[in-house]
């Protein structure tokens, strides 16, 4: 059965580049794109919303 | 789904002030959450602060919120609370803001046990006013005023809190975003003056003065020195030297503020 992958929205307009999301995903699935986040590696994402609770610019939205 | 947070604050309002990194955002989100899950109603829901970057908090919030003189927080909430008393008061502010200017305050509102929570983000500095040393700065530390270390050894404010009366006391931390929402949904189920400290970061005025490299590491400091209360009751002291135990601290039973005044309301009308 294929895997059923969330979907990641950044809100780029709030997001201020501080790094935690990136630093702090387990399994590595942001990275810094210029100032701000991006998806890198969404297949690895394991929808533990840590970057969404993280995040204090309410810049990301996990959906699962 | 994701958490819709938008429900909750002013339209427009964002992006919020607080600089890249700082957690205030962090505790906000929490508080929103904790608001959802008790599911309180806007209308009968005051958010009170003071000044600083963290009473900077109400403005986002679409509630009845009140942004008021530096370190009166508890001071106009009092007011709020005693006119309404079904009204749901949170008030919310930094460690300047809640334990140097606004301490007196704070400690007779704990004395007094009124039916309120207040959140208190702990940055060890008064970050929108350039870098003050506060109550909570550590000894040692280097903030604009003490450029060669502060003399002077820090509040505890959840113990300051539990020694002046208040009767919930529980502490957090922003690196445990999963943590404050539970805290402080049950600082606000308490019947009687809840505190909860959330530890925090100010990478802008704290960090680079001390040495922290990144918003990474002052978060990674957050995480090591945190220990969860029950791990803490089987660890000795010298493995307790230097970390700051979470989760809720205090919690006792005693009359709150606004029933005991209904009391004397009565016995004055008789």
């Amino acid at each position: 059965m294929e895997k059923k992958l969330p979907t990641i929205e950044i809100i780029e307009k709030y997001c201020k580049g501080c790094h935690i999301c990136v630093e702090f995903c387990p399994t590595k699935v942001l990275e810094m794109k210029g100032f701000v986040a991006s998806v890198k590696n969404l297949e690895a994402c394991i929808k533990c919303m840590q970057c969404e609770l993280r995040c204090p610019d309410f810049a990301i939205k996990v959906s699962a | 789904m994701a958490f819709d947070y938008d429900k909750y604050i002013r339209p427009g309002k964002l992006p919020h002030i607080w600089c890249p990194g700082c957690g205030h955002g962090i505790v906000m989100k929490g508080m929103i959450r904790a608001i959802d899950t008790l599911g309180l109603d806007k209308n009968n829901t005051a958010i009170v602060s003071g000044i600083g970057c963290a009473s900077r908090l109400p403005g986002y919030m679409d509630f009845c919120t009140l942004h008021t003189a530096h370190g009166r927080a508890a001071a106009f909430a009092t007011g709020v609370k005693m006119a309404k008393p079904e009204m749901n008061v949170i008030l919310v502010g930094g460690d300047g803001d809640g334990t140097a200017i606004g301490g007196n305050h704070f400690i007779h509102a704990c004395r007094r046990n009124i039916d309120m929570t207040y959140i208190i983000m702990n940055n060890n500095i008064y970050g929108m006013t350039g870098g003050q040393f506060s109550p909570c700065t550590p000894t040692g530390a280097k903030a604009s005023t003490t450029p060669y270390g502060n003399p002077d050894p820090a509040f505890d404010v959840a113990k300051l809190a539990i020694g002046a009366g208040a009767t919930f006391v529980a502490r957090g931390t922003a690196y445990h975003a999963t943590q404050i929402d539970k805290l402080i949904v049950e600082a606000i189920q308490h019947k009687g003056f809840s505190v909860v400290e959330i530890l925090d970061d100010c990478p802008t005025t704290y960090g680079r003065r001390n040495k922290f490299k990144s918003v990474i590491e002052m978060m990674n400091r957050l995480k090591e020195i945190a220990v969860p209360i029950k791990a803490a009751e089987k660890m000795s002291a010298e493995q307790l030297e230097g970390k700051v135990i979470t989760g809720v601290l205090y919690k006792e039973e005693r009359p709150h503020y606004t029933g005991e005044y209904a009391k004397v309301i009565a016995r004055a009308q008789k």
